[in-house]
């Protein structure tokens, strides 16, 4: 009768012969797909922005519209530059440029660093690896070990950033409730900045360094019955931090499009007030 | 493809006019090389794919290797690579797969081939050996005269997801970073060792401090997140999410969050070391298991 003590193992052969034949994949199905989305989206999404960032005019639809709509890009307009009635004051003086390039610093850094979007940029653009069981496009591979990558693990300060933005634009959204000069009301560019507000709320709350800082770091949830309960509700908005990842990057643009539309004269917001 | 392909076998019972077949390209080969064989057999409703490659042996290639046990999804026994996706044979059905084309089955490609669709797993038992087992603290007063630990449900359910594990391994072979560069493997545990690793990190009485061995010397920071672990895992683990997320971010709070240190220092808490951590494991097996050939710098407790 043998033991285990007895069975001797397989000796484990690094760099052994592998299997299957020697090309990058066998997938069938269009793997490739995925990533050219996330190119297309993303790339469109990157030259918007800094289209949008640079113009530094029409993000402000205000008194004389008898509204008061501001772009998120622009979103809090801090400097001398800013257009009157976008801003409470200025702050900033030595800021020449688009105010926009001070504030996109910190979404752009939030999400840089997200979980999710480096999933995305990884296969779609580092090709590390293009889709699963595809093979990677690069000789040799260290992850997130070393300098630059690294820096990925400073995301939870880029999420307390995302918070007090996601505040300011929250503001900006019941600001949208005011119509200077006839009263409270309710337009098109209310209910653009309402939701571009909620989409960014579910965002930061479905990101995973929330999800650890809540509650996922303890070891003993019944000692914490408050963070566990937050950590519980958190966990099903995590599981779509993805589908919230886009909806809020789109969003946030089409937002920017619309204050810009109306801004610019070129529509015109409807809504009513009271 | 077709390069790699030899004529059709056909003497399947298949063949007979009108009747539906499929093709199953299988790899057939062993160290010394292999190619891929085509074998063509008489469809059958309701099949998974461990069936035909079964009848393949049983009708036209008795001598196919290929591993099974339970052909239930749950022995883990079954890896192979199935249209290019790691999966499982007994639990990838037919009627999922286009059959106006060959299907291919080949082994997984992480792994060292044995012969035909069977690996040599072996890496992945050395690691799992030099996974600092459950190291449960000591017990309370009150637990002693009550006469055992007490634990409460919600602080053990996390860890629960990660027993559903059945030891595919199809997450260790679809992970790029040892599937694309080989020399990985001498610093990286792998999702299926980082799930592990996170059930017992979050387990309410272990009291091994593994941040540091996980990121130093189990190469945690080498997994980028891409996912694929969690796409191919049959038990349906959210690996990525659930394990090596959170144990990344406990890394983090371990080692680059300057508010956390802080927190330590004025606290007058101590963290881990990987050496401390990797003590805690049996260094190696009893003298029987050794491997054959000495695999430096597998994750684990290399004492420095
Ligand atoms: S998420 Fe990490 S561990 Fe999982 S397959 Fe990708 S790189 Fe490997
Ligand atoms: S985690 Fe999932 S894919 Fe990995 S070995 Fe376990 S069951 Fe298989
Ligand atoms: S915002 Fe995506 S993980 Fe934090
Ligand atoms: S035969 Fe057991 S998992 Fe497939």
């Amino acid at each position: 009768m043998t033991t285990l003590e007895d069975v001797s193992t397989t000796p484990v052969v690094l760099g052994g012969v592998r299997g299957g034949p020697p090309v990058p994949t066998l997938r069938k199905d269009r793997w490739w797909v995925q990533p050219i989305v996330t190119v297309v989206v993303l790339t469109a999404f990157v030259a918007y922005a800094t289209w949008a960032a640079f113009v530094n005019k029409d993000y402000y639809a205000g008194a004389t519209m008898h509204r008061d709509l501001i772009s998120p890009f622009y979103s809090p307009c801090l400097t001398e530059s800013c257009v009157p009635g976008s801003h409470p004051g200025t702050i900033i003086t030595w800021w020449q440029i688009s105010p926009a390039l001070l504030i996109l610093i910190f979404p752009l850094g939030f999400r840089l660093t997200c979980y999710y979007y480096r999933k995305a940029y990884y296969r779609a653009f580092w090709w590390a690896p293009p889709a699963c069981a595809v093979a990677d496009a690069h000789g040799s591979y260290k992850g997130e070990s070393r300098f630059p990558l690294i820096l990925q693990n400073i995301h939870r300060y880029f999420f307390f950033a995302g918070l007090i933005f996601n505040v300011l634009l929250t503001i900006d959204a019941v600001m949208a409730f005011r119509q200077p000069g006839v009263g409270i009301g309710f337009s098109v560019g209310t209910a653009v900045l309402c939701v571009n507000a909620c989409l960014l709320w579910l965002y930061s709350l479905s990101c995973h360094a929330c999800r650890h800082l809540c509650g996922g770091g303890l070891k003993k949830f019944s000692e914490h019955p408050i963070r566990h309960r937050i950590w519980k509700a958190l966990t099903p908005l995590n599981a779509h931090h993805m589908v919230f990842a886009w909806m809020s990057l789109v969003f946030v643009a089409l937002t920017d499009v619309y204050v810009r539309l109306v801004a610019s004269g070129a529509i015109h917001d409807y809504g009513f007030h009271f | 493809m077709a390069d790699d392909t030899t004529t059709p076998r056909t003497d399947g019972g298949a063949g007979a006019a009108g009747e539906r077949t499929v093709t199953m390209r299988l790899w057939r080969g062993d160290a010394s090389g292999g190619e891929f064989v085509d074998y063509v057999l008489p469809a059958v409703e309701g099949e998974v794919v461990l069936d035909v490659v079964h009848r393949v042996q049983a009708t036209l290639a008795p001598d196919l290797a290929c591993r099974w046990n339970c052909k239930a999804g749950k022995c883990g026994s079954c890896s192979t690579e199935i249209n290019g996706k790691p999966s499982l044979m007994c639990m990838t059905r037919m009627d999922t797969l286009p059959t106006d084309e060959a299907i291919t089955v080949a082994p997984m490609k992480t792994f060292p081939v044995l012969r035909d669709l069977v690996t040599d797993v072996s890496y992945n038992y050395e690691v799992a050996k030099r996974i600092p087992p459950f190291n449960p603290r000591p017990k309370t007063d009150d637990e002693v005269a009550a006469g055992g630990y007490r634990m409460q449900q919600i602080d053990v359910e996390r860890s629960q997801e990660f027993r559903k594990c059945i030891e595919c391994y199809l997450c260790q072979d679809v992970c790029h970073v040892i599937r694309d560069h080989e020399e990985n493997k001498t610093a990286y545990a792998g999702p299926r060792f980082f799930a592990r690793s996170a059930e017992l990190e979050m387990h309410p009485l272990d009291a091994t401090d593994r941040r540091e061995l996980l990121q130093e010397e189990q190469g945690l920071n080498k997994c980028n997140i891409t996912k694929c672990c969690t796409e191919v895992c049959p038990e349906h683990i959210k690996i990525t999410d659930n394990a090596i997320i959170p144990l990344k971010e406990r890394v983090v709070d371990a080692r680059y969050d300057p508010v956390a240190w802080l927190g330590r220092k004025i606290l007058r808490r101590t963290k881990g070391t990987a050496a401390a951590a990797a003590a805690t494991a049996p260094a190696h097996g009893p003298a029987a298991v050794q491997p054959a050939v000495e695999v430096t710098g597998i994750p684990g407790p290399q004492r420095r």
